[in-house]
């Protein structure tokens, strides 16, 4: 046993655009290859691309170790090769210990049989033996909470009871290293707070914890480092709330206007000029500044600004039509600059701005800047959802039946009610 | 994360077997599923297990009958027998293949998203028809004491020939799963070869019927091992020993080529699915 729970070292992954093989003639040589080991190459083949490049890091035993990236930057890909899934094309991947994935937990339900037989069967697919489910099998059942229906054929569950079984199961099978990837959206809010009490108790028990996702406020509070993925590249290792913040300002750098574009947006700033910044209270107010250049003259534009959150539901949009401003014009060799101001009547969070140049008439768009820029609200825990309504508690009081107690959720793992 | 060694046969073959060791819960409950899942809503039950030998057996007897015809020889009951104690493992042999061969396709859930030694899914394919082969077994044994075929020693062949059959089976499940992964015209390619297989393979007829042409049918590895069930149960004499060490020979090869074939190529399965 080492103090090393898993380690990366120099780890690529190449995957491959479309189809697969598009003909025997492709495939053949390509088996042939791979069985005389000759695939390890380094060089793309055409529409190959890495998925992963250069992939170093490793994570001490008992640690709480975060992934953070944008949609696509290969955070799902290093959970694969992680849980054994795929293979690494090139470096080494070590793991010490039993893996849990709390990933895809219902993947080995069959909707025939009962959800006791459920339990046992994709109890052993996780990796518990017959006799370890046997001994937990009540504590699964109470924790689904589904006891009546526990000898119901699966099939007949509603989505949420199928996935409360599932996660119920995982999180049942006290492994060495747990992986966790946005599973808490489960279930209702009851169910959630089991969840996450169940999370934090494998983590006090000294499991060690890979946490991805989008929810930065929990990610900062459990885990003491993180890495920052970008394309699949590590940009940064370090403490989270340093990765934290270089991931929300990344997005701030300027594009250029390439050679084969008409139109561009080529910068997204938020904060006043000169003073960026990615980190608000709710309420503040925040300027966002886009930024675009053209290479032909244009004199229909509008500029729509989007606000969407971790989920990319939209929460906002404005544009400078709206706002009362014409058609706005842009000739080459111009640079449009727009400012708008918006009160950020947002809960806590982190959101992202998306920037389109729409044609002023048509409403159809030139371009589009997606997750431009990342912003984080601190807000006020008395508070969850996207919208800040303001509550206060103006009448409370105890009749003969007192309401349940609320538990506390104390790293804020669940993003929504 | 062992990668499979280079260095000796040995090595990863231990790797393989003592992985399977270590998850032969899983390789039990994936078995018991595929078990439950069939009979589960199902009237017919465990006559299904029947169902298929009995359907060969009832065609060897048509054969049989007509040949006998044309031959002006009278259907013996010992002809009967050998037909039906070549039909049993026979079913067993063609619903493992079948059913394996589509085995990892089947589980395609699994192998995308979790981890497992993927070795399990053909194997338990072949286990869980193992469970029909051991039911309708027991009918056949039945069957022979009512016809009373009698018992010699040479029934202590049969535990080797179940067991040769089985490494046989085991290896062409795990190869052609693997391969109708990567070609989906393996599949439609077996389900063929399948249906008539049974004209190229000494079930309904004798491999000696065939004169000349004996050593040609027997080059199949399934042949001789049919034909040794026929020979120490209703025939009382021993099987063809150097045909039967060629089946072995033939099946052990194959279930190390397939075994290190799979394990080559498991790294790409999710990808290739």
């Amino acid at each position: 046993m080492t103090d090393i729970a898993l380690r990366l070292d120099s780890v690529f992954k190449k995957f491959r655009r479309g189809e697969l093989y598009d003909s025997l003639r492709d495939l053949l040589p390509a088996l042939a290859g791979r069985l005389l080991r000759r695939s390890r190459r380094q060089a793309l083949a055409p529409r190959e691309f890495w998925a992963l490049q250069d992939i170093t890091f490793a994570v001490p035993r008992g640690e709480a170790f975060g992934i953070i990236g944008a949609n696509g930057a290969g955070k799902s890909t290093i959970l694969k090769l992680l849980s054994g899934i795929m293979r690494p094309t090139r470096g080494t991947l070590q793991v010490n210990g039993r893996l849990s994935a709390l990933i895809e937990v219902s993947a080995g339900f069959h909707p025939d049989l009962t959800g006791r037989e459920n339990i046992f069967l994709n109890g052993t697919i996780l990796g518990m033996t017959q006799a370890e489910i046997r001994q937990r099998f009540d504590a699964i059942v109470a924790f689904s909470g589904l006891e009546e229906f526990i000898d119901t054929p699966v099939k007949r569950y509603s989505s949420g009871m199928f996935a409360r079984l599932g996660f119920s199961v995982a999180a049942h099978v006290e492994p060495d290293l747990l992986i966790v990837d946005e599973v808490l959206s489960v279930g209702d809010y009851l169910f959630q707070q089991k969840c996450v009490q169940r999370m934090n108790e494998i983590m006090t028990g000294g499991a060690t914890v890979i946490f991805v996702s989008h929810n930065l406020r929990a990610l900062s509070t459990l885990c003491a480092r993180s890495l920052l993925l970008e394309r699949g590249r590590v940009v940064q290792v370090g403490p989270s709330n340093e990765v934290i913040k270089s991931y929300l300002s990344r997005g701030q750098e300027a594009r250029a206007l390439e050679p084969d574009r008409d139109i561009r947006i080529t910068q997204v700033v938020l904060g006043k000029p000169g003073e960026a910044r990615v980190e608000f209270e709710t309420d503040d107010f925040l300027e966002i500044t886009i930024e675009a250049a053209a290479r032909s003259p244009h004199e229909d534009l509008s500029v729509v600004v989007q606000i969407v959150d971790d989920n990319q539901y939209p929460v906002f949009d404005t544009c400078t039509q709206r706002l009362g401003a014409g058609p706005l014009a842009l000739n080459a060799g111009e640079t449009l600059r727009c400012t708008f101001k918006v009160q950020l009547r947002l809960a806590q969070g982190t959101y992202h701005v998306n920037a389109y140049l729409h044609r002023y008439v048509t409403d159809r768009a030139y371009e589009r800047w997606l997750s431009a820029a990342t912003f984080f609200v601190a807000g006020t825990p008395t508070v969850r959802g996207v919208a800040h309504l303001a509550p206060s508690l103006i009448h409370c009081e105890t009749r003969t039946r007192a309401a349940p107690p609320v538990a506390a959720d104390p790293v804020g793992l669940i993003s929504s009610p | 994360m062992t990668a499979p060694s280079a260095v000796g046969d040995r090595v990863w073959i231990r790797a393989t077997l003592g992985e399977l060791m270590s998850r032969r819960d899983l390789l039990y409950m994936i078995t018991w599923r595929e078990i439950r899942i069939k009979y589960k809503q199902s009237v017919m039950g465990m006559l299904w297990a029947v169902l298929m030998p009995a359907t060969i057996v009832a065609a060897g007897i048509v054969v049989r009958y007509g040949y006998s015809l044309v031959a002006h020889t009278p259907l013996a009951i010992g002809d009967v027998a050998s037909v039906s104690v070549r039909a049993v493992p026979w079913a067993f042999f063609v619903s493992s293949i079948r059913f394996a061969t589509n085995s990892l396709i089947a589980n395609t859930n699994l192998v995308t998203k979790i981890y497992l030694p993927r070795e399990i899914f053909p194997v338990a394919a072949m286990l869980s028809q193992l469970v029909d082969f051991a039911v309708a077994a027991v009918v056949l044994a039945i069957i022979l004491t009512v016809l009373k075929v009698g018992a010699t020693v040479q029934l202590a062949w049969v535990p080797i020939l179940v067991l040769i059959l089985l490494l046989l089976t085991t290896g062409l499940s795990i190869l052609l799963s693997a391969a109708s992964l990567f070609f989906r015209d393996v599949k439609y390619l077996v389900e063929v070869v399948l249906t008539f297989a049974i004209f190229f393979t000494p079930v309904f007829y004798d491999a000696s019927m065939f004169g000349p042409w004996f050593s040609v049918l027997m080059l199949n590895p399934v042949a001789p091992i049919l034909e040794s069930f026929s020979n120490v149960i209703v025939a009382h004499t021993a099987p063809p020993l150097p045909w039967l060490g060629y089946s072995a020979v033939v099946s052990v090869v194959l279930l190390v080529t397939a075994l290190s074939l799979f394990r080559k190529l498991e790294p790409y399965f999710a990808e290739s699915v």
